[in-house]
């Protein structure tokens, strides 16, 4: 078996891969905080939540209505982002003129509240959901064995995180976007539905951690628990990159996911608190954020 | 107050009114942060954790008597109140609040890996031993009064910090920082100071609690006692100088009578979150300030 740095190469690249799907989700999960951050100045604690949500919601249609991976990777974000434009247009539109820490409390909150529901209907047990079967089995490259499913959800998350980008940096919609994120108020006086479009932008950065979700569910099992945890390593990421930036949100995310892989290899007692000391790095050098702009 | 929690253990069961004591002395510390300096910790659990793992290993495995042990645990929430503070306290805001979670974090899965604290088990059978030597504190009474004695001792620190010129200037800080800026205050010095009092109170609280309970655990390192804490002061009011006490009371309460439902305890929090969010955001001691329109 060859070897790199004294570490089989199986065992490299197989940490290399899982680092990249982790990294898949720390982008989406950020890229959807960065957008709601941006326009609604609410740091959206219930996004783990939510993610799970997403991921119950493909369990819950495949297990009750029959309903499988491809029609729930469409259905689940499009459910729990209506959710979310419930939550939006009941709870979080009293609270902008409030301190921003109220926007956090009470998405904190939902969070218990949403998590509580669910594991006291399924205890804190995963569930394990099928990999649809278009994307069974996989390839061996020489160097490594790589399941499809795993390749797919690399590509995709790419995939949705670029075309994020694109809208928002490069289209009339985006740009209405981010002249609202700059000034409200003049936006509105042009003649453009301000707060429609905050309600709409909460509710796509919540389908993103949905459709998140439903990509997770056949790698990681389905439980309660499992946004709670990696909601907090993605304040981390999201520190780290600063939320100035959309690319930045991707690259930081994709990024850190990696050098977690990579930590497990080398140095596996770290891999957990990694994120958490490359943020206490970045704080001392550049408080701002990798991306973030100097205020 | 003090004649309240001196007669309670007639009425109440006494290991329950020490519960109290302690999360109250921990939310009046979180308090001071928030509540006078604005500042919004969501990892407030790193040192009542740290605190109670210290102060357990070393009235155990050191042999420390109980007045030391104590101590040492609110020492190592000093240094790591200087620590994380020195980072958390170069961003603001929702930023801040988002470093101190991920910071506690951290100190959470290094407990969870370090062989000192027993993984999941946690440091359990602590001695109490005798205070100064010669005060027994097997003994529940004695016991109570100590943990009543070091309760009084923090909430008056805090309330004499609140009423001095230092907790003048953090109230301004609160109010309109770039105005305190322009008065000639070195801001980040001051926040920088509350944080770190705030750390080392909520680590006495910590190192009290592992003596009284005897054990020291995971639970209170991790990120749902942050969450708690942040409930106890919001629900009592944050800002308010008994708020915290209250809401320590409401919720230990709640959680003592609803134990046994299990993750209702969980969606009960979050309700009471979402209601003092939307409705209640002065909190139960703010609500009645504001009636009898005095602070309390």
């Amino acid at each position: 078996m060859t070897e790199i740095f004294g570490v089989p190469t199986q065992a490299l690249f197989g940490q290399l891969l899982i680092g990249l799907i982790n990294g898949s989700f720390y982008a989406l999960l950020s890229l959807g905080l960065a957008v709601i951050f941006g326009l609604l100045n609410i740091i959206n604690f219930t996004h783990g939540a939510q993610y799970m949500l997403g991921a119950f919601c493909a369990f819950l249609l495949l297990n009750k209505l029959g309903v499988g991976y491809w029609w729930s990777l469409a259905a689940a974000p499009l459910i729990v982002g209506a959710l979310g434009v419930v939550i939006e247009r009941l709870m979080l539109k009293h609270l902008y003129k409030l301190d921003h820490l109220y926007g956090l409390l009470l998405t904190f909150g939902l969070a218990l509240i949403i998590q509580g529901v669910f594991r006291n209907e399924y205890g804190s047990s995963g569930q394990p959901y099928p990999i649809p079967q278009e994307l069974a089995g996989g390839h061996n490259l020489g160097f490594m064995f790589l399941p499809n499913y795993r390749a797919w959800v690399i590509a995709v998350s790419l995939v949705v995180c670029l075309a994020t980008w694109f809208v928002i940096e490069r289209t009339k919609l985006g740009s209405y976007l981010r002249a609202a994120t700059e000034n409200p108020a003049l936006v509105q006086a042009f003649g453009i539905n301000v707060p429609r479009m905050i309600t709409l932008t909460y509710g796509f950065g919540v389908a993103l951690a949905a459709f998140g979700g439903v990509m997770a569910a056949p790698i990681y099992q389905v439980s309660p628990q499992m946004g709670a945890d990696l909601i907090i390593v993605v304040f981390a990421v999201v520190v780290i990159g600063g939320m100035g930036s959309i690319m930045g949100s991707i690259l930081t995310g994709f990024g850190l996911g990696v050098i977690e892989g990579l930590t497990k290899v080398f140095y596996p007692e770290a891999s957990n608190t990694v994120i958490f000391i490359i943020m206490a790095i970045v704080l001392l050098i550049r408080p701002a954020g990798l991306f973030g702009a100097q205020k | 107050m003090l004649a309240i929690f001196a007669l309670a253990p007639l009425v109440v069961y006494p290991v329950f009114m020490m519960k109290v004591m302690c999360f109250a002395l921990f939310a009046c510390a979180f308090n001071l942060l928030i509540g006078f300096g604005g500042l919004l910790s969501f990892g407030h659990a790193m040192f009542l954790g740290t605190a109670g793992y210290i102060t357990a290993h070393a009235a155990k495995v050191w042999g420390f008597p109980p007045e030391l042990a104590i101590l040492a645990g609110t020492f190592s929430s000093f240094v790591l109140g200087v620590v994380t503070g020195l980072l958390a306290i170069r961003r603001q805001g929702i930023y801040f609040a988002m470093i101190t979670l991920a910071l506690a974090q951290m100190i959470y899965f290094f407990y969870l890996q370090a062989p000192f604290t027993h993984g999941e088990d946690g440091i359990q059978a602590v001695p109490r031993g005798r205070l100064f030597g010669f005060i027994d504190l097997t003994s529940i009474t004695t016991m109570y009064y100590t943990v009543l004695v070091v309760f009084i001792a923090g909430f008056l620190l805090i309330w004499r910090t609140i009423h001095s010129p230092f907790g003048q200037v953090l109230k301004a800080i609160r109010e309109n920082e770039p105005r305190a800026i322009s008065l000639g205050y070195d801001t980040t010095h001051y926040k920088f100071q509350a944080y770190v009092l705030s750390a080392t109170l909520a680590g006495l609280a910590g190192a009290t609690k592992a003596i009284v309970f005897q054990l020291a655990s995971l639970t209170d390192a991790h990120w749902t006692m942050s969450g708690e804490v942040v409930l106890m002061t919001l629900l009592g009011g944050l800002g308010t100088i008994f708020g915290p006490v209250v809401g320590a009371l409401i919720i230990i309460t709640m959680e003592n009578y609803l134990a046994h439902l299990g993750a209702w305890v969980t969606i009960a929090q979050g309700v009471i979150f979402v209601i003092c969010v939307l409705t209640f955001r002065r909190g139960v001691i703010g609500e009645i300030a504001n009636l009898l329109k005095k602070p309390l």
